[in-house]
């Protein structure tokens, strides 16, 4: 079978090509892009005034399976992000249990084959267990098809098990990916600290609690010259930090959320718990350098941290409510409004974020439209608004601040290998 | 001008005109208190719940007799004999205590913000009785009434809030409102125990006593939790009574008229010794008398009228 997609605007940061094009898809490839192809004989896509990049990859997914199959499911999670234009997403190992073994990398697969939308990728714990003690088996991962290791949701505070880790990964060629937070200072923490924790009495996390990880895991990847990708940067002071590694040239790349380059923590005033993720949002001048990283390329990828949970276990006391928001059918829409439209990246560089650079971190070959290369691809009306609701979210959780919100950047095709698997109604 | 709030959460978001119309009522109500008889029948087939998630002697049985004399049924609830270790959640107990059919909530809970949720989702009238370390308004409400009575006014005052102002609602939501009435107010403890950018409320931060009790007209002590020690915010309680206890030599820091005052429950010996606390300069049980009438004011203005 066959589909042509006519007159898209095709934007693919991969070669920085801008330009209206027909692109012929035959099979699970891409057979041809060309100025004019004929359309006898194609299942055809009227792409005409829409913009057409290679699929999102979203590199920073919970999607709960195995575990809580009651907030999200491998199903539900991808259908959603099919729906916000992602076509490869990878999931976060803090499931119950933990995908610390090649059996669970193979159930993922499995499921995600079977009932999944888009390709899933998982990505693996560093330690057992998610324990922080001993390696997980990180060759038998690998071999498993894992792309990267994490124990996200929990900073590696071992300084030796990380030097390990990050030495032992140098022979796989995959990134570590570490969360960036020491617990002694974040504590019980639920809120940035600052002027808003210090008026509403809640307890606050210092920006230092990231910044004292992330300095010691620059240093480590300065020691051991292994991959490390930073998750969900949320300070100036951490942007800065990186800036200087970077120039001196350490290997390191970094993401940053949506909800952290959009909402301030000035928004837990309402003491809505949807305002409630860690890293916490920040303050505005925070915002503002997590800008300028994307701007300078401080900052690699944006990424949604996606994490989905009960409306009944965010409709608790602020201090009670887990942390965390969904994220993948509502980040599309944030880059344009928050980034795009406001002139802080131009649509190559936020959709580089988004393609190309999570593909290079992970060493995949995805994120970029050539003739041969694999059909994943998003399409997109750039100027048209649409409205966040609860009912019209593919995820099983609601979790957003952004309810009520008009979005531009409305998705209105996603393809997987030639497969049209979410078109808008 | 009236009061036209389905609920009282805080002195943040009040306006002066709001406060002095509360304080304005209180005097009727604590004329009441004055009389043979304490009680009106204000609140006549009302229903009032006291949810109490904290442990609190004071504050509920504050509350509880200013619902007495105004006429409401009352009814309490504490964290004891609650449903809350079967696991239910706050907005269920509050909408199945709602399925009674009553008209106020009056709630205690160790985490911010938990009457906002309830005043949010619920269609009843919420009184904050203390929202973990965010507000306490009542407090601050009876402390203002004190403070005018027995100084004409507050504007112009130079008031020290001592202690664990991190941990105080108390200490929030009085800096409110004395500052909306135009009080200059200063707050003094150990740097640990100060929160990240409080100066921004508008106060001056003091880590000496002796500093913070010049000139000023009215010293707040605070409570100190003893647990505090234990957390790496103090060396000791034996420190702490060395330099934030007041004495009768700080005292004299202050003005010759200077007043003390305490939310109570006062640890002797601690926070100030109980020659202090019980002596004519101490304010302390003006204000546990003026909490009731201040309180059956905010029951009467929020659910007097309907």
């Amino acid at each position: 079978m066959s589909l042509l997609i006519k007159k898209g605007r095709l934007i693919d940061p991969a070669t920085n090509y801008d330009a209206v094009v027909d692109i012929l898809v035959d099979g699970e490839m891409i057979k041809k892009i060309a100025p004019k192809i004929n359309r006898s004989g194609h299942e055809l896509i009227d792409a005409a005034n829409k913009v057409v990049v290679p699929g999102l990859i979203d590199m920073h997914t919970h999607l709960r399976q195995p575990g809580r199959e009651d907030e999200e499911t491998i199903q539900s999670g991808t259908r959603a992000a099919a729906k916000g234009g992602f076509t490869t997403i990878c999931c976060m190992p803090n499931t119950d249990p933990p995908i610390d073994d090649p059996s669970l990398v193979e159930f993922i697969y499995r499921e995600a084959e079977r009932r999944g939308s888009v390709e899933v990728l998982p990505i693996a714990t560093i330690s057992k267990d998610r324990a922080g003690k001993d390696l997980s088996p990180m060759g038998r991962l690998k071999k498993a098809g894992v792309v990267a290791f994490s124990d996200d949701g929990d900073w590696v505070a071992d300084s030796h098990l990380m030097r390990r880790a990050l030495e032992y990964v140098k022979m796989l060629n995959l990134p570590l990916i570490s969360h960036c937070e020491d617990r002694g200072l974040s504590q019980d923490g639920v809120m940035n600290e600052g002027y808003t924790s210090t008026i509403l009495g809640l307890q606050g996390m210092p920006k230092e609690a990231e910044e004292v990880a992330l300095f010691r895991d620059l240093a480590l990847c300065k020691m051991t010259e292994s991959p490390l990708h930073l998750a969900h940067l949320s300070t100036a002071e951490s942007v800065e930090l990186i800036r200087k590694a970077k120039v001196s040239g350490v290997r390191v790349t970094t993401e940053v959320t949506p909800h952290h380059f959009t909402l301030t923590d000035r928004e837990v005033k309402s003491f809505d718990t949807n305002t409630k993720v860690n890293p916490p949002l920040r303050g505005s001048e925070d915002l503002e350098a997590l800008k300028e990283g994307l701007k300078d390329a401080t900052i690699d990828v944006i990424a949604t941290d996606h994490a989905p949970h009960l409306v009944e276990e965010k409709e608790k006391e602020y201090n009670a409510a887990p942390f965390g928001i969904v994220g993948l059918e509502t980040a599309l829409g944030l880059v344009i409004k928050e980034l795009v439209q406001t002139g802080a990246l131009t649509l190559m560089e936020a959709i580089a974020k988004l393609t190309i650079n999570p593909a290079r971190i992970l060493r995949i070959n995805r994120g970029l439209v050539k003739e041969g290369a694999k059909a994943n691809l998003t399409i997109f009306d750039l100027e048209k608004k649409w409205l966040v609701t609860e009912e019209e979210f593919f995820s099983k959780s609601k979790n957003s601040p952004f309810l009520g919100w008009e979005l531009p950047g409305k998705v209105e095709w996603t393809i997987v290998g030639g497969k049209v698997v979410y078109q808008d109604d | 001008m009236g009061f036209k709030r389905k609920d009282l959460l805080g002195m943040e978001d009040l306006s002066k005109e709001e406060i002095l119309f509360i304080l304005k009522t209180a005097e009727s109500f604590r004329a009441v208190l004055e009389r043979p008889i304490r009680k009106v029948p204000t609140l006549r087939g009302k229903t009032v719940v006291n949810l109490f998630f904290e442990p609190s002697t004071r504050t509920r049985m504050s509350f509880e007799l200013a619902e007495k004399r105004l006429n409401a049924d009352v009814l309490n609830f504490s964290t004891s004999d609650s449903s809350v270790i079967k696991g239910e959640t706050l907005l269920d107990t509050a909408r199945n205590i709602l399925a009674m059919k009553v008209d106020c909530l009056v709630l205690r809970h160790p985490s911010p913000g938990a009457p906002h949720l309830l005043a949010k989702k619920i269609p009843v009238s919420v009184i904050n009785a203390g929202d973990g370390a965010h507000e306490h308004p009542t407090q601050a409400l009876l402390d203002l009434y004190t403070i005018r009575e027995k100084k004409g006014g507050v504007e112009g005052l130079k008031i020290a809030i001592i202690g664990d102002i991190a941990h105080s609602r108390v200490a929030r939501s009085n800096i409110w409102a004395l500052q909306k009435l135009g009080a200059e107010v200063r707050v003094c403890a150990p740097p640990t125990l100060i929160p990240p950018l409080v100066e921004k409320m508008g106060v001056r931060v003091f880590y000496s006593q002796e500093d913070a009790l010049k000139e000023v007209d009215i010293i707040m002590m605070l409570r100190i939790q003893k647990e505090r020690q234990n957390t790496g915010l103090l060396p000791s309680l034996a420190e702490y009574i060395e330099l934030f206890s007041l004495t009768e030599e700080r005292l004299s820091l202050a003005k010759p008229d200077a007043l003390i005052m305490h939310p109570g429950p006062v640890n002797r010996g601690v926070e100030l010794p109980a020659k202090l606390a019980d002596g004519k300069r101490s304010l302390i049980l003006n204000q546990v008398t003026n909490g009731v009438a201040v309180r059956m004011a905010v029951l009467y203005l929020l659910l007097g009228k309907s």
